[in-house]
């Protein structure tokens, strides 16, 4: 029991980023190819399980990037003069060289290891470099502030298991629906965008799931929640507010 | 042999016009018949997600404009000097700059659409449009017919997102541009359509039905050009 109440951040950063804060469903990112690979569940599954893998090792090389060069103050290891160095401003062009390295790699164990796959995710697999989920998984590490370097990791296993539990649900519908009476100007694009927008409603149910906080956490939320209803504009829309409150309470 | 060497100084191409027919057709194909978002699948991530405000969605659209329309013309001129194998870095390297550039003026002159924005700025740098129209057109061709496919692929964005920011934000704050223009919505001091009892609907302010909201343009879009249905 004690070892669940000290890894309590750690599940619960798991279950946040592949249910509540999902890539796809919440943020949107990855959506080029989750739409253009999600025609087959095989594909999808391999695309999925690529993305993981690049999460994994991209999330944490570019958290320590950024502790130990781009942060404000990072570079006081080199000396206490550089304490005053904030190299954030490089972060995207850092960033990304990391990825497209990783990536690179990826494409080389890949096609070692499993030619078929490499020859079935054909283009898609350099194309993980630009997929947003990947930099965008980096960025939102970044702004979120994740701590420490077991939580990157985590953040990025879980935000990889989040968009693979996507796509595949995705392509499994869409084999599925392929027999169905879809009207033509629908047909395919269409109704996948509506179907998908279903499932991010149905995600939207798993919001209520990390509410049962520790009592300070609780007080910090609360406080955030009025803070939130003061900064409202004049015009008072009580959805609205409810709506916000409901996610800030929920964050 | 002297003939044939000055036959072939007298057949000289003619010029095309700046504004030929195939120009201006490069500049208008994105915005209906080949358009990034809903035709080549491309730039869906930052169209759904910062479309709430129609204000968000127009510094959107400018921002890839600028990185699109510049980025293109870099890549063209440089297309001859790239070497084959690192071409995908130098193309995320110049766009990578770009974006910098975007954000630290967002950042400087409009902070707090930066904050609303946020890290779609600088997801920009990975939107497949960018990227896409790089590899299939500005690796090809000269300058100003990348430029022109740029901004025609940009306004083809652009108008998609207006769309779909225009639609959320008047359904879902009854504002457009933050300007009230359904009535007061304060209860108590009710005018125009809430006096008739009419709600905003919060529901269109999340991200779900950005999706839906797409995929009706989609429906539009293709019952009026039977031509681009797909095949099952």
């Amino acid at each position: 029991m004690s070892l669940i109440i000290r890894n309590m951040e750690h599940i619960e950063l798991f279950f946040k980023a592949i249910f509540i804060d999902n890539m796809v469903f919440a943020t949107f990112l990855g959506m080029c190819s989750y739409l253009a690979v999600s025609k087959k569940v095989a594909t999808a599954v391999g695309l999925g399980a690529a993305v993981i893998f690049v999460l994994a090792i991209t999330v944490p090389l570019n958290w320590l990037l950024d502790q130990y060069v781009l942060k404000e103050g990072a570079l006081v290891w080199l000396g206490p003069e550089y304490a005053a160095y904030d190299l954030s401003f490089l972060s995207f062009i850092m960033f990304i060289a990391t990825i497209a390295t990783m990536v690179q790699l990826v494409e080389i164990v890949v096609e070692k290891f499993s030619p078929a796959l490499y020859n079935s995710l054909g283009i898609f697999l350099p194309l993980i470099a630009v997929n947003c989920a990947i930099l965008g998984g980096s960025l939102f590490m970044q702004s979120r502030e994740i701590p420490n370097l077991g939580l990157a990791l985590n953040y990025g296993i879980s935000s990889g298991i989040g968009w693979f539990l996507a796509i595949l649900a995705i392509a499994a519908i869409r084999e599925k629906i392929r027999y169905s009476a879809v009207p033509p100007p629908l047909r395919g694009l269409g109704i996948t965008f509506i179907i998908t927008g279903l499932m991010a409603i149905g995600f939207m149910s798993f919001g209520g799931m990390l509410t049962g906080d520790n009592e300070e956490v609780q007080d910090e939320k609360i406080e955030q929640a009025i803070q939130l209803e003061e900064n409202e504009d004049e015009q008072g829309n009580g959805e609205k507010e409810a709506i916000e409150n409901i996610t800030a309470l929920n964050k | 042999m002297a003939e044939v060497v000055e036959q072939e100084k007298e057949v000289k191409v003619a010029k095309e016009p700046l504004f030929s027919k195939k120009n201006r057709k490069l500049f208008t194909d994105p915005i209906t018949d080949d358009n990034p978002i809903t035709i080549q699948v491309l730039g869906i991530c930052s169209a759904l997600a910062i479309t709430a405000e129609l204000k968000a969605s127009i510094v959107m659209s400018i921002a890839v404009l600028f990185v699109l329309g510049v980025g293109n013309v870099v890549i063209s001129l440089m297309r001859n000097i790239i070497p084959q194998k690192i071409r995908i870095i130098v193309q995320l390297i110049v766009v990578a700059t770009l974006v910098i550039i975007v954000d630290l003026v967002l950042k400087a002159f409009a902070y707090e659409l930066s904050k609303t924005l946020s890290v779609f700025v600088g997801l920009i740098i990975t939107n497949c449009i960018i990227m896409g129209r790089f590899e299939a057109f500005a690796l090809g061709n000269g300058p100003w017919k990348a430029f022109l496919d740029g901004l025609g692929n940009a306004a083809g964005y652009a108008v998609i997102l207006i769309i779909v920011g225009f639609f959320r934000e008047l359904l879902g704050s009854g504002t457009l541009l933050g300007i009230p223009v359904l009535g007061n919505p304060i209860p108590g001091e009710k005018t125009g359509l809430y006096a008739l009892g009419y709600e905003n609907n919060g529901f269109m302010l999340l991200a779900p039905m950005a999706l839906i909201v797409v995929g009706l343009i989609i429906w539009v879009q293709r019952s009026r050009n039977v031509a681009l249905i797909e095949e099952n």
